[in-house]
């Protein structure tokens, strides 16, 4: 069905083709069914080599890096960031949060349309894009509105958004709570493709709720959110879009009950796939306690029983990928009381190293499961996931699983620093990231040394 | 204790220890000359973004009556008024090096905020519909005045627990000192899992008769406009406690201000068995002792509190 659309718009500055050589390094993608200890070589920007560790030879002014004791992953794709672009350049911008995404070994995200002004037609675009080839480090993919202005009352002009590459549609932040907007909505994906993103919220039984409405919210006497607002709207546009033929995407899960709701309907037959936020994995809404603003975000932080379904569903496959709905805030507007605060938290850099501190570590989630999960954020709109494969485009995250650090000690690369983590200290450090075959990202202090170097001495290039 | 931001961070010990010396401060306010220079040179910031009569009036009196400087703030009229944030209303109430600010705001762990942002002790006098916490010491006061003890008192508290602040602080203090909490209300006006606060949960008032103390809440009108509600009068009908409801030998009690004719009758009101103005007489008292514990009761030491001079009669 989707072939007969236009092709999804990922853009990204240009950059130069790697030629690397990572030395005995252990490939891990469950995708490509590799696990092992390998020499890699991308050349010119693609896996040219996959060898036994030792036996890769490096073309001439090949970057080597002596990988022994490092994990590559499949670069990881966040469907679910938002660059607060155009609008709050302050808290967000396309440079910075791609840069952020890099550093969190994302080799791809998509921008969400809630910004000012909101992304509801070709011309923002293409702005958008064309800013996007100039500053962004990884490539973004830009989602549209579902309605003008995220209002809930017009449709956007969805199919020729989509001729413009537009990534899919969301009114992200907002539900469609409209059940005839989306009905039309799922109509017209017939003309436009791309799926539909879905924030599932009930307005109505949200009401001025802040946090997870339960025994956390009842002591702090602050309005709760319960968990069947997300979990009774899913149920509506899953019908919805059962009715209609229609495909469904649905955005940060954080209640069991929605767990439940989205595996029915897929077993009903319904196009329906599903994120879940790294936040939501880890925590609860026992962190709301301090009432400290840097855990407000929406959907909340909901109850224990909640967290084990959301992992329980990422394991069995309920639910299709991990997304980290980074959402800058200033500081100013965060340091207000919880009450008032804005919603939302960062999560780009932190994503892999919290999932794989929090529930690789211990054992609740294999390394595998959640190198696939993070690396199929796209999936659900159509991208092909990155693989190790040889004879692939290098999209790559070459990390320490050994390495600790403490979030936010060395500061963000994000313009925000709204993390729900800061002060954590985790496990699992991302080293350098490839996207589009070149180097998005190096740590700092990670040295670059070429293959034909005699010395440990970085040396200049000749000139032309 | 360096601040007094709720209830739930309280142990019995500590309540105790208020109450013994809010107990020796009921003798100095039955004296002629009411006043004692524990705080003499000592300033006492009084921070109110909400309106309030007793609280603010009894917390000023309680200042005074200790020998502080006072400084009322409202929110109506000052920089607050022109957007100021409240981290920087706090940097610049603390210029002046109080030694005290009390605080009463719409938003919950505000208190908490101040006392992140400020040296100096910080009173929560209600933070959105969190805690109030010197509302509920002096509710146990009043009580322990009465009962003596509140270990295995039954005690009903009726009205809107959603929305009401002191219903939480009364909770965690009422249980802390070893009474029986019941919460009753219309279904729609009592939060999710309140149950784990320690309380059981009714919502008609047949076991009313159980109670030792009926503990009513203000129904406050502008929860109409939300629909909590079916209608007012059915209200009344269902949980307004009159003299065929309440037994003489139970209690009646109310944090102010009282709606005449919608949570209570007025026959009650005026009944020997409310407390009603003993509450607010003891919210005097319970404010010193707030006061002095955070400001002197510390330095003393656990020898407990220094004796009470007068101003005539130094100690």
């Amino acid at each position: 069905m989707t072939g007969r659309f236009p092709r999804i718009r990922m853009a990204a500055r240009e950059a130069v083709p790697a030629t690397l050589l990572l030395r005995g390094v252990r490939l891990l993608d469950p995708r490509a069914g590799l696990d092992g200890v390998h020499d890699l070589l991308v050349r010119d920007g693609e896996i040219a080599e996959i060898t036994a560790p030792g036996a890769a030879n490096a073309p001439p002014r090949c970057e080597q890096v002596e990988a022994e004791g490092l994990t590559a992953f499949p670069g990881f794709v966040d469907p679910h960031v938002h660059l607060r672009t155009p609008g709050r350049e302050d808290e967000e911008d396309l440079e910075s949060g791609t840069r952020a995404a890099a550093a969190g070994g994302f080799c791809a995200i998509l921008a969400m349309p809630n910004t000012e002004p909101v992304v509801d037609a070709a011309p923002v675009l293409r702005s958008l894009q064309e800013r996007a080839a100039v500053e962004a480090v990884v490539p973004v993919g830009f989602l549209a509105a579902i309605t003008k202005g995220q209002s809930g009352t017009e449709l956007s002009e969805m199919a020729e958004l989509a001729r413009e590459g537009a990534a899919g549609f969301s009114d992200d932040g907002f539900p469609v709570a409209d059940a005839h907007r989306m009905r039309q909505a799922l109509q017209y994906q017939r003309l436009a493709g791309l799926v539909l993103a879905l924030h599932e919220e009930d307005p109505a039984l949200s009401g001025h709720g802040v946090m997870h409405e339960g025994a956390v919210s009842t002591t702090l006497g602050v309005a709760g959110i319960p968990s069947v607002s997300e979990s009774t709207a899913i149920e509506r546009d899953a019908q919805l879009a059962r009715y209609e033929n229609g495909r469904i995407h649905i955005l940060h899960l954080s209640a069991a009950e929605s767990v439940e709701a989205v595996e029915r309907s897929r077993a009903a037959g319904v196009q329906i796939t599903a994120e879940v936020t790294p936040h939501h994995l880890t925590l609860t809404d026992e962190a709301v306690r301090t009432l400290d603003p840097r855990f407000k975000m929406n959907p909340p932080l909901r109850a224990q029983r909640d967290r084990e379904a959301l992992i329980e569903g990422l394991r069995s496959g309920a639910i299709d990928c991990v997304a980290t709905d980074h959402a800058p805030h200033s500081r100013e507007e965060k340091e207000a009381p919880f009450e008032e605060a804005p919603m939302g938290v960062t999560g780009l850099e932190t994503a892999f190293p919290v999932i794989y501190t929090d529930l690789v570590l211990p054992g609740v989630l294999g390394l595998d499961v959640v190198v696939e999960r993070m690396s199929a954020g796209g999936v659900p709109f159509g991208l092909r996931a990155p693989t190790l494969a040889r004879g692939t485009r290098a999209d790559l995250c070459l990390v320490d699983l050994e390495g600790s650090w403490t979030v936010g000690e060395a500061g963000y690369e994000s313009r925000s620093e709204n993390s729900c983590f800061a002060g954590r200290e985790l496990r699992g450090r991302v080293l350098m990231t490839v996207a589009r075959g070149a180097v998005a990202y190096r740590e700092r202090g990670f040295s670059i040394r070429l293959a034909d170097d005699p010395g440990d001495k970085i040396t200049a290039p000749e000139p032309a | 204790m360096n601040h007094l931001l709720s209830i739930a961070d309280l142990s019995r010990g500590d309540i105790e220890r208020i109450m013994a010396v809010a107990e020796s401060f009921g003798e100095v306010v039955e004296r002629d000359i009411k006043k004692v220079p524990t705080l003499r040179g000592r300033t006492v910031v009084n921070l109110f973004y909400e309106s309030s009569t007793r609280t603010s009036s009894s917390f000023e009196l309680a200042a005074k009556r200790l020998s502080a400087d006072l400084v009322n703030v409202r929110s109506s009229g000052s920089a607050i008024d022109k957007g100021e944030s409240l981290r920087d209303t706090i940097a610049t109430l603390s210029a002046y090096d109080p030694a005290a600010i009390v605080i009463r705001a719409p938003w919950a762990g505000a208190a908490a905020i101040v006392a992140r942002h400020t040296t100096a002790s910080v009173v929560n006098a209600g933070d959105g519909k969190h805690e109030h916490p010197s509302q509920a010491l002096l509710d146990v006061y009043t009580l322990r005045r009465r009962l003596g003890s509140l270990d295995g008192a039954d005690i009903w508290i009726v009205g809107d627990v959603l929305h009401s602040r002191v219903a939480r602080s009364n909770i965690h203090a009422f249980t802390r000192m070893g009474a029986r909490v019941t919460v009753c209300g219309p279904p729609t006006l009592i939060p999710r899992d309140v149950e784990a606060l320690g309380c059981e949960v009714r919502y008609d008032l047949d076991g009313l008769s159980d109670a030792d103390v009926i503990y009513t809440l203000r129904m406050q009108h502008e929860r109409m406009g939300d629909s909590f509600l079916p209608s007012m009068r059915e209200y009344v009908a269902n949980y307004q406690i009159d003299s065929r409801r309440l037994h003489p030998r139970q209690l009646l009690m109310h944090p102010g201000p009282v709606n005449r004719g919608v949570e209570l009758s007025a026959e009650v009101i005026e009944s020997p068995q409310a407390l009603i103005t003993e509450q607010v007489a003891a919210g005097l008292v319970v404010r010193m002792a707030i006061l002095y514990e955070l400001l002197s009761g510390g330095r003393q030491g656990a020898a407990g509190p220094a004796p009470v001079p007068t101003v005539e009669q130094p100690a």
